[in-house]
């Protein structure tokens, strides 16, 4: 059973807990979300705690989190999207923990079950809608209406905007959740080659190098998809905000 | 029997989705595959609906949990810390210009003082050098006019004497010419011819 490669994302009950029929159960992704919090919180906590003048290097990293979110923020939705700020840090700092906490063997990784990409995915989307239509009213709908498109194509491009928009929750959750579920079963079958080739024997462990060196090569890899996909998800966060704060500007 | 008919149907229900119906308690003793079916019930684990709501229930309140921290606590805290920091940079680069304006006033006052003893220098070597030329030319001057006085004393004297000397030329002939006649001719003369005579070659 160690060797099937979507063993690693099977949710299995610590504490059962059912409520009104529904199952709530503390489970082993319930743990790895609150190790994700715990190890995301800690880390920024305890680093900043000496609000050092001239910052350590741990210091250094959770300032530096900080100002790029702050920047990425900035560039893509404007100084009034800065509202959004604690939500895109939140954000990217659990997607990024989530991410890395998987890396490491045995562990859970959180952001490979689809329905918790799509939450935070339908949580973005939503406070773009929400907030657009408390800021603009039915302006907000000025959103699907592109300006300089020629009366005749309108129907048209208003449709495709309107589908390009109601897609963003999917192709938001699905992006992460592919992201990491297909490197992490890729890890795991060239990890699973090198067990079984290195079964067989001189030759068997001989073969197994290739597989091995893929492995290696495949963990820095994934380190790098790890924080690539956070990014992502925080830019493009960063970009839907915008729209909830200029609906008109595109 | 009503009991055991609705037991029946719900392991039926269990089973059609567990693969196995009968042992749906027993299976995972047996084997690893069997195993992971009773626990997937046969889907692929991310896409497996039946622990959704929990992982929403735990996503909400884990997450929540997290962006009251990050908005209550770590943001106002990083934000504080890179503003006093902001502070404390644009504090210094305040403090460095108002010395560097300082330093720059303290040179200019350094050369304006410069400039000033250097003129007054100047001006005293000026007034010296002035001075000593005036007394050397009041020295002169007064050197010169002691000569001329001197100068002037001595032709006075000269000419006097010149004066004196021509005036007794007259008396020293008479005699000359008296004794002159006394011993030619042994007789006298009048002193009024002789002055007459002398006279008359002096007018020659």
């Amino acid at each position: 059973m160690s060797n099937d490669p979507t063993h690693q994302f099977l949710v299995n009950k610590i504490v059962p807990i059912e409520i009104g029929g529904i199952d709530f159960s503390f489970t082993n992704a319930s743990l790895f979300m609150v190790a994700t919090v715990g190890a995301a919180a800690g880390f920024l906590y305890l680093t900043t705690s000496q609000r050092g003048l001239i910052p350590t290097r741990a210091q250094s990293v959770s300032e530096m989190s900080y100002e790029f979110i702050a920047s990425m923020l900035r560039e893509g939705a404007g100084s009034q999207g800065m509202k959004f700020f604690p939500m895109v840090f939140s954000l990217f700092m659990f997607i990024l923990t989530a991410n890395l906490l998987g890396m490491f063997p045995y562990f859970f990784t959180v952001t490979s079950q689809i329905i918790v990409t799509f939450a935070l995915a339908v949580f973005v989307v939503g406070t773009v809608i929400l907030y657009g239509f408390y800021k603009h009213g039915l302006g907000f709908l000025k959103l699907f209406v592109p300006h300089g498109v020629p009366g005749a194509l309108l129907p048209l491009v208003v449709a495709i905007e309107v589908i390009s928009f109601l897609s963003r929750p999917i192709s938001l959750s699905v992006r992460l959740f592919a992201n990491m579920l297909a490197g992490h079963i890729t890890l795991k079958v060239f990890a699973g080659f090198v067990a079984s080739l290195s079964a067989f024997g001189a030759l068997g462990i001989g073969g197994a190098i290739l597989p091995l060196i893929m492995t290696v090569a495949l963990t820095g890899l994934e380190f790098l998809v790890a924080f690539l996909q956070a990014y992502v998800f925080a830019v493009l966060t960063c970009m839907y905000l915008n729209d909830a704060v200029h609906p008109g500007s595109h | 029997m009503f009991v055991t008919a609705a037991y029946a149907q719900s392991t039926t229900t269990e089973g059609a989705e567990a693969h196995d119906a009968a042992a749906a308690g027993e299976v995972h003793t047996e084997t690893g595959v069997a195993h992971e079916a009773e626990h997937g019930s046969g889907v692929f684990p991310p896409f497996d609906s039946s622990h959704f709501a929990s992982q929403l229930l735990w996503l909400a309140i884990t997450f929540g949990l997290f962006y009251l921290l990050m908005s209550k606590v770590i943001i106002p805290r990083i934000g504080g810390i890179l503003e006093t920091r902001h502070d404390r940079i644009a504090q210094d680069l305040d403090e460095a210009s108002r010395l560097k304006g300082e330093a720059d006033a303290a040179i200019s006052a350094y050369e304006q003082e410069l400039t000033d003893a250097k003129a007054k220098g100047h001006s005293i070597a000026d007034t010296a050098r002035e001075a000593a030329k005036n007394k050397a030319n009041a020295d002169r001057a007064a050197v010169e006019a002691d000569l001329a006085t001197k100068i002037a004393a001595a032709e006075a004297r000269i000419a006097d004497i010149k004066a004196k000397a021509l005036s007794d030329v007259g008396a020293i002939a008479e005699e000359t010419a008296a004794e002159v006649v006394k011993q030619l001719i042994g007789g006298t003369a009048t002193k009024a011819e002789i002055a007459a005579a002398v006279k008359a070659s002096a007018g020659n």
